[in-house]
This record gives structure tokens, sequence and C-alpha cells, in this order.
């Protein structure tokens, strides 16, 4: 997109809303900024209607903190709690249905490259764990055999949680939830092997309680589909709200299951995305 | 990319010279297709439908469109076609019988998006159990999920109807996708000859700029807000937006006929209007109608046809002024259901004249002295 495509009509300045003008005037287009500017501008995300201490709003705001290129982004996100805040997101995004997102994706992602050869413009997948690892799991792996130009990024809050707490492919070992009413009989699913099997060049797992390092794990997945292969996040997100605990201690919760060893800060990333990484963030460093 | 001169539909439809070939339906498709300038296409296998993606993909090899790749499953190509559709280019896939039921979540959401995709349906029977053979039940649960829907005679209409799909889909007024109906096998897998313009000259480009709704492409300013109105909250403001979304895309569709009626000539054909007994039929029913109506009237009959070539937006004034006058209406089907026969008696004052028959399903032919019988004891009555 033309940058200045973000401004306000002349005449127009006194009708628009607040909100808009403050996204005029300090959102992130076009500027470079990322997790350590938050609060010196316009969030893309506003007044999501998710549950307090919501791990995947904490993540979500993250993830659009951290887009390399927020003007020219598109998200495709899916059924779920995460696509209630999507209508609340300032870039263009699409509620797929449950578990399509990455084949929605596939043919956007190709669109666009045909409409615009000599533009970047990245798509990126935004769904939770059911829509990633469970109903989607087909439509998931397939884009990345195809190897798509595209991110996923899944929310893990390790639960069916906007259709009120069922189990999910996710959800550890043992744990009661709605529909297993005895406790979860097969272990958590291991997508971020998967991906990096199904032919993800870059593949991470990481916690909004390392926002640094999620910034750092976001961008790079997002250059990797950009120039090298399809790419693979896992942020776990927990859910206060079906895990029963108070909103104030996601983060808390987040840093002892990590102390545990139930979640683990990850990256895989294969030559050519080691080799394309190190040329761009080298590059970076010497400006 | 092959190189052909942009002409104005008009031009390709009606004024261009035609040159008649001897092709199947799956060829016509192909040659539809070539000429349609579509950007991208998305195949997935499915008897009787494979050959024209096939095809597809060989005109994709030969440089007549963009992108071209198979899906991984019928739901995945709608959900990847619906995407490239948001993404402002024209594309086009094709499905039927089980297929179609297999992508069905993603067929309401193509309209309600507003995406202007054209879809050939080429109709096979439903499992269980297994059969690969010509019927036309999917489209009685198609009808309801707000796509418009044509329904193709033979190759010709097939050919036609495709092309022109694109046109009405693509009316600002309209956008919402269309669905190009065929009877597989009977209309797929034979041959007829058809009447189609030279190869060097295709359709204008699609202008996402027209569309009602904002390609997600970033190149519009993203107010907070999807493309399409999320309201899944209750209040009152989401049950009104949702209730005034969905009338406007039924809206969309009814606007779409002066559009069927300049393009395709009308959403009915007629013939013999003022006869007693009429046949009301579409797709290659009618075919076998016309067999019929020459046997009834080597015996004297005086019968009519109907061909109904649009069933979304549905010809229903059109019909119940026609039934007005007759003695009784006969529609043949190739459905167990008879979806057909319900759509005209929804629309028809007296709905005893409606004779909802034969119907023949799970692949039998339709011998046109099946339908000559009802000729007769409808004359006998």
């Amino acid at each position: 997109m033309s940058k200045n495509i973000f401004r306000i009509s002349p005449g127009f300045e006194d009708i628009m809303p607040d909100e808009y003008k403050e996204l005029v005037e300090s959102g992130p287009y076009g500027k470079d900024l990322g997790v350590s500017d938050m609060g010196t501008f316009k969030e893309l995300l506003e007044e999501h209607p998710l549950c307090a201490g919501c791990g995947l709003a904490l993540s979500l705001r993250l993830i659009l903190a951290s887009l390399p290129n927020p003007e020219d982004t598109v998200i495709v996100g899916s059924t779920g709690c995460s696509a209630l805040a999507f209508p609340q997101v300032a870039v263009h995004n699409i509620h797929s249905l449950f578990g399509n997102q990455n084949a929605v994706a596939s043919g956007l992602k190709r669109a666009l490259k045909l409409r615009f050869p000599d533009k970047v413009k990245d798509v990126v997948v935004i769904a939770g764990d059911g829509a990633t690892a469970d109903i989607g799991l087909d439509m998931v792996m397939q884009s990345w055999f195809r190897s798509e130009s595209i991110t996923t990024i899944m929310l893990d809050n390790e639960a069916y949680a906007n259709t009120g707490g069922q189990e999910s492919g996710m959800t550890q070992q043992g744990a009661v939830m709605n529909m297993a009413p005895k406790g979860k009989n097969f272990p958590k699913i291991s997508l971020p092997e998967i991906a990096r099997e199904a032919g993800c060049s870059y593949v991470a797992s990481i916690s909004p309680a390392q926002p640094k390092r999620l910034e750092k794990m976001v961008r790079r997945a997002i250059l990797t589909a950009r120039e090298v292969g399809p790419s693979y996040v896992q942020i776990f997100s927990p859910c206060p709200t079906n895990y029963k605990f108070k909103p104030q201690e996601t983060v808390s919760r987040i840093k002892q299951h990590q102390k545990e060893g139930h979640y683990q800060t990850k990256e895989y990333i294969n030559t050519a995305a080691q080799e394309y990484l190190a040329s761009i963030e080298e590059g970076k460093k010497n400006e | 990319m092959i190189e052909q001169k942009v002409v104005a539909p008009e031009q390709l439809f009606s004024e261009a010279e035609r040159e008649e070939q001897f092709i199947t339906g799956s060829e016509a498709v192909r040659e539809a297709i070539k000429r349609a300038n579509v950007d991208m296409a998305i195949s997935y296998p499915i008897t009787p439908q494979s050959e024209s993606m096939h095809l597809v993909g060989d005109i994709f090899a030969e440089g007549y469109i963009k992108e071209y790749f198979r899906g991984e499953n019928e739901f995945a190509v709608m959900s990847s076609v619906s995407g490239a559709a948001m993404a402002g280019v024209r594309v086009f896939t094709a499905t039927g019988g089980p297929g179609t039921l297999r992508a069905f979540e993603t067929f309401p959401t193509w309209s309600g998006a507003r995406l202007p995709i054209v879809c050939a349906f080429l109709t096979r029977g439903l499992n269980s159990p297994l059969t690969i053979q010509p019927d036309t039940l999917e489209m009685a649960y198609m009808l309801d999920t707000g796509i418009l829907m044509l329904h193709a005679e033979n190759a010709q209409d097939l050919y036609d109807m495709l092309l022109k799909a694109f046109i009405i889909a693509e009316q600002p007024e309209v956008h919402i996708p269309v669905g190009v109906f065929a009877d597989g096998f009977f209309v797929t897998h034979t041959r007829d000859n058809v009447k189609i313009a030279a190869e060097d000259i295709k359709l204008p480009p699609y202008d996402p700029n027209m569309s009602p709704v904002p390609a997600m492409d970033m190149e519009t300013v993203p107010v907070r807000q999807m493309r399409d109105p999320f309201v899944m909250k209750s209040n009152f403001i989401s049950y009104a937006a949702h209730a005034s979304w969905q009338q406007e895309v039924l809206a969309a569709g009814e606007r779409s006929r002066k559009h069927i009626d300049r393009l395709l000539g009308g959403l009915i054909e007629v013939e013999n209007e003022d006869a007693d007994i009429l046949i009301m039929a579409s797709g290659t029913a009618v075919s076998q109608s016309r067999e019929a109506i020459a046997l009834a009237q080597a015996e004297g009959l005086n019968v009519g046809l109907v061909k109904i070539k649009s069933l979304r937006p549905f010809p229903a004034e059109q019909l119940r002024r026609l039934a007005a006058g007759a003695k009784a209406i006969i529609v043949p089907e190739f459905n167990r259901v008879g979806w057909l026969s319900r759509e005209v008696m929804t629309a028809v004052e007296d709905t005893t004249k409606v004779v909802g028959a034969p119907r023949v399903f799970g692949g039998m032919t339709m011998p046109p002295q099946l339908i000559l019988e009802e000729i007769r004891r409808c004359a006998s009555e």
C-alpha cells in the first residue's frame, strides 16, 4: 500500500472518528516500530472483547506490534476466541470458517502475488489450537507441503475456549475438560515437529512471557515465509476462563509451565532460512 | 502468457464470428475459460467433473491462465477460491456430486462475502450407495445458499453460460457467486456441435475496485472492521446488521435478473406458450422434453415447452403467468425429490395443475416415451 493512504482527505478532518485520527497520526504503518515501542504508538488492536487476562489477547497485541510490514499485511483468522478480536484489528483481516484458514490464505497469497508482483504482501494466519491442530490440520499441513509463502501462528490455549472449554489436540494429557470428563487420554500434539517434517523453513514455539523473543520469532517467521518457505510459530496463550485461574496470573502460569517443562521455547531454522535471516539481520546490525 | 485481445463482452458473446466445433461438455468448459480472462483456477478431482479441470490445467500450461493448482479436498479448494476472490482476482473452479456436498459450508460464505466466483457444478448422484451416475439431487441442496444458479441444457449452454456468468457475477450491484450447473455425463461426456468465438479474444479483466466490498489487499484504508459484518455478540445492533446483510445478499441476487435477461435472453425460453399442456424443465430434461413434444405432435397433441435457465433467481412471475393459461404443467426431472416441481409449485396459483413426473434417478436415462405418457394422460383428463 502506498503509505499515504493513511491520511485524512482534506475537509473530513473534523468528522473522522478519534480512533481513526489516532491511527493516521501515530499508527505503526511504515514506521518500523516494534514491541519495545509499545506505549508510544497507536496499536493495531483496540478494545477487544476477550476476557480479562486472556493469553490470546496478550499474544495478539505482541504479534501485531511485531509485524515487519503492517501496512501490507493481511491476516487470516479462523473461528475461535481470537476471531472475536479480529474486527478490532486495523489491518485487513478475514474470518474464514473453522479450520480452513490455511486454504483461504493459500488462495489469497497466490492472488496477491499475481496482482502485486513487485510489492511485498505478507499473509499471516493467526488461529487457535482447535483450528490449527485439529479440524484444520489437513489444510495447515497441506499448505506446508505445497510450500505456500505464508506464516501460520497458533495461539495455543490448550482448549476449545470459545465453545466452552472442550479438550483440544493441544490439551495436556490427563487434563479434565468438557468432552474429556475422565481426563484427556492422549498427549499434546507435537505440531512444531510436524511442521518441521512437513516442510516449514522456520518453526518456533514461544510465549508472551518473553515479548522480545516473541517479536524476533514472529519477524523471522514472516521474513522467512516471504523469501524462503512456509513458517510456523506456536504461542502458549493460557486461558484464565476455562482453566479457572485468576486473570492476573497468566504470565506467572506460563513461567511455571516452562519451569516444569510442559512448554519449551524452541526455534528451528533450516539452512536456506538461516542464510537468508543472517543476511538481513547482519545488514540491520551494520546500519 | 498467450497474447489475446481484450474485447467487450457483447462482442465476444454475440458479434464476434463463431466457429462450430464437435466437442464434449468438458471441452466446452475449457473453451469458455480460455476466453474468460481468468487469473486463477484451483482444482480437485471428482467424476464427472475432473476432465474439465484437467483441460483447464492444460490451458494454464499453455499460458491462458496465470495460476493453477490442485487443492487438498473440495472444502479446501472452495476455501482457497474464496481467498483468491477476496484478494481481487477472477477465479474459477468446478466440482460436482459428493464434492459439492463436502464443500458445502463454503457456498453460503461465498455469497455472504459477496465473492464473484464462478463455479461449474457438473452434477452426479450422491452416496450412499456408491454411485458416479448422473443425477441432479445436489441442486436441491444448493437452492438456498444465496449463489445464483444457471442450468445448462447442453455443451453450447455450458460454454455461453460460463462466460456470461463472470460478467453477471461481477456487476457491482450483483457481485455474488454464480454456479453454472450441467448434468454430468449427459453433457460433460457427450459430443455436440458448439459454436465458439476465436481463441485470440477474451473478456475484459476483473476490476476489484468495482467491488461493493473492499478487496483484502491493504490497498484501501482498513477501518477497524472485517470484510464481512462480523456480528456474533448478542445485541440488537448485531441482529439488525446480520439480518440486513442477509437481505442485501438476496437483493443482490434479485438485481441480477436484468443482467440475465440482457445476456442470456431471459431466465426462461418458451416455445408454443399458448398450448394447454406445458412442460417446464431445466438441464438435459429439456432436451428429452423436446423429443417427447415431437412425438406428441405426431399424435396431434399440442404441447408447449418452458426451458428454465435460471433457478436462482427463480422466474416465478413468468411461470405463474404461463401456468395461468395452461391446463397441466409437466415437470420431468433427473432426481428423486423433484426439487424443480416443488419450485414450480411455489410459483403457480393452482398447484393441482403441476405433474411432478416423470422422475428418473440413480443414473437412469429418461426415455421421451415416459414424458409422452404424462402428456397423453394430461390430454385425456
